[in-house]
């Protein structure tokens, strides 16, 4: 019974062989005129398809648009998109996938920090400008020659929230963060920038990913001394069931909420707890509430209604524009580099000055390769069940 | 009342609180596990079911306490059919068998769930308000007196049923020793549909009455499953009132560890205790000591 199946197999496995080669067949020399080769890999299913999904979209939909409008520098964008399903080692075989058989001229992409760090070596060895879409400040701290990232990092967001409690005199805080990756990364990034915004941390709890209450650790954050305000870094419905019990053990204090929270979502699960609670995030969140002179407000105006046009009302996130500001940085750099030669490429992606993208103003340099400053997040309040701007 | 008093109290409160959602769940697996012998670890999924059914429900339009009934009603077929459709049909395969039959089950009706109702999380409302009520200085949402309530009512109503009627005592005499249940003239083919319904009774109850205080997603029964299942093997597999002190025991633990030691290290607090007890009492709590038939 095994043998006709082994045999099976090794004739599928043969036939699959053949088509690889026959895919492949490298060696052709690339004509100015052929379409350029956008490398994408992204975690489209699996848990972190909420981040791939939008992100691919976007890149689909406004690639066919730059399409539409006669390519870049006249040359066509053809996407060559693998799913990674958020699998590391998914990520480094599609990858060498695409530098080697499909030889694209850049790769756009990377859903989740684990996915990006997995690739790295590969691209730095091809020598292939990489924008990444993920969230660590690891990908590009240290600074990496062909590494690249669009979306604002944790360490920011620690930073906007001491820069919004330095202003209202708070420096006493009490953190309470999830144990996933998201809260354990966004805590240890708060801890070390504390000390520069004189910020002192008074208490320090989690709590685990499944937890249906967390009245323990509030309490315990409640009767430490002298606490001036509560952080609470974390993601999913964890910081929803942190803000109800916050508003059930009757806290006096102001509760700041991260940007993995930014969605209506949590003010839905939270209800009336919400009130008050404020939190850094991107300028996309609240578009048209963008005063009319903001620079960035055509911008995130314009993506959201592009996006919802197809997808839906409330469809838009701030995942999908960081795609968008990964392929739009890549055209400003082809379009300044007059080709999509790579190390021309690379080179101008290094040098773009005052970009305006979904996630704020971008100014690369040779030592800071996401070029994004703390203006990038905007602090929000929640009041009346919606957002509302800050500053 | 003095702070460190007060303090106590609310730890407790909230240990209560998960507790009996806890005992709900590990009740499930007891009525099953008393029956069939089989640990069923598509019990989370009717926790979940619960959850997400009375949400679906109630967007579709339909009142609170119709959409309760609603999804109690469904998770209960579902529970039936799992025991009609995967169980019976092995029902000589071996007990290990039967389990993976139902972490299957459960991953199918994951899955299902997630396709047809999405991944995000889902609030319902609280069925009493959301004003904080004061007990001696502690706090405690309405929320969680109606897990309270409700699970104290089932626990009752469970033993009423297993105590006074013809049906619970033919369950009761099932677990005891099948073959003479048989011989006595017992549908035992019934009476495991029965019990498995009577498990998804309990688990969507739970799943309902906790997703106003945590939300529900398809994903909620993983983490309640095992922690359910800790409290049923803490109290001593198969023992009703074992697997209630197991939960309420479970959620103090933690609670009490969250707040007094580190709430790092709050699960691995509770399961330190339950293997500590396990090695002491092998068999739980309440449980009996197992004596194999050779």
């Amino acid at each position: 019974m095994t043998t006709p199946l082994k045999t099976g197999l090794m004739l599928a496995g043969l036939a699959i062989a053949a088509l690889g080669l026959t895919v492949s067949a490298p060696g052709a020399a690339r004509a100015e005129d052929d379409p350029i080769r956008v490398g994408s890999f992204l975690a489209v299913t699996g848990p972190a398809s909420f981040l791939g999904d939008p992100e691919l979209k976007t890149l689909e939909m406004y690639i066919e648009r730059i399409n539409q409008a006669g390519g870049l520098n006249g040359r066509m964008l053809d996407l060559v998109h693998y799913d990674t399903a958020g699998d590391a080692n998914k990520a480094r075989t599609f990858v060498k996938r695409l530098l080697e058989d499909d030889e694209v001229d850049v790769i756009l992409g990377g859903s989740t920090t684990g996915t990006t760090m997995a690739v790295i070596p590969l691209v730095e060895r091809a020598e292939v400008p990489f924008i990444s879409f993920a969230g660590g400040v690891s990908i590009i701290d240290p600074v990496k020659p062909w590494v690249f990232k669009t979306p604002h990092t944790d360490r920011m967001a620690c930073e906007k929230i001491f820069e919004d409690m330095r202003g209202r005199g708070i420096v006493r805080v009490a953190l309470i963060s999830g144990t996933g990756g998201f809260g354990k990364s966004m805590r240890g990034e708060c801890m070390t920038v504390a000390p520069r915004f004189d910020i002192e941390v008074v208490a320090d709890e989690t709590y685990g990913p499944g937890d249906t209450d967390m009245v323990a650790q509030l309490t315990k954050i409640k009767n430490a001394e002298g606490v001036e305000a509560v952080v609470n870094a974390g993601f999913g419905q964890g910081p929803a069931i942190v803000t109800k019990n916050f508003a059930q053990l009757g806290f006096e204090v102001p509760l700041y909420q991260s940007h993995g929270v930014a969605s209506k979502k949590y003010i839905e699960l939270a209800g009336d707890a919400a009130e008050g609670v404020r939190l850094p995030a991107a300028a996309l969140l609240v578009a048209e509430k963008l005063p009319a002179g903001d620079p960035q407000r055509p911008i995130v105006v314009g993506y959201k209604t592009s996006y919802e046009a197809v997808y839906g009302d409330g469809s838009v996130s701030t995942f999908g524009g960081h795609a968008l500001d990964g392929l739009m940085l890549y055209k400003t750099a082809v379009e300044a580099a007059g080709s999509a030669e790579p190390a021309a490429v690379r080179d101008a992606l290094e040098s773009i000055r005052g970009f305006m993208g979904t996630a704020g103003e971008v100014t690369m340099s040779a030592d800071d390769h996401l070029g994004l400053g703390l203006s990038a997040f905007r602090m929000l309040e929640i009041r009346d069940g919606d957002w509302t701007l800050v500053d | 009342m003095p702070p460190a008093f007060v303090e106590f109290l609310q730890f407790l409160l909230s240990g209560i609180t998960s507790g009996a959602i806890y005992a709900l769940v590990g009740l499930g697996f007891a009525l099953i596990y008393n029956a069939s012998h089989v640990i069923n670890f598509a019990q989370g999924e009717f926790v979940m079911l619960g959850g997400m059914l009375t949400w679906a429900l109630t967007s579709a339009g339909l009142d609170l306490p119709l959409a309760i009934g609603g999804a109690v009603a469904i998770t209960v077929l579902v529970g039936m059919a799992l025991e009609k459709l995967a169980i019976e049909p092995a029902r000589d395969a071996n007990v290990v068998t039967l389990i993976i039959i139902t972490i299957g089950a459960g991953i199918f009706l994951r899955g299902v769930v997630s396709v047809t109702l999405g991944k995000d999380f889902h609030p319902l409302p609280s069925f009493s308000g959301d004003d904080p009520i004061s007990i001696l200085g502690a706090t405690i949402m309405p929320q969680s007196l109606w897990v309270l309530g409700v699970s104290a009512l089932v626990v009752i109503a469970l033993q009423g049923f297993f105590s006074y009627t013809l049906l619970g005592k033919s369950i009761l005499a099932t677990s005891h020793n099948r073959m003479a249940a048989k011989l006595m003239g017992i549908n035992v083919g019934f009476v495991l549909v029965l019990s498995f319904g009577l498990s998804a009774l309990l688990g969507a109850m739970a799943g309902i009455l906790i997703a106003p205080i945590t939300a529900t997603n398809f994903e909620v029964g993983i983490i309640l499953g095992l922690k359910g299942f800790a409290a049923a093997i803490l109290g001593g597999l198969g023992n009703g009132l074992g697997a209630i002190v197991g939960g309420l025991t479970l959620g103090i633990i933690e609670s009490l560890g969250a707040g007094y030691v580190s709430s790092d290290y709050k699960d691995a607090i509770a399961f330190v205790v339950i293997l500590a007890v396990l090695f002491f009492m092998p068999s739980g709590l309440f449980g009996r000591r197992g004596t194999e038939r050779v």
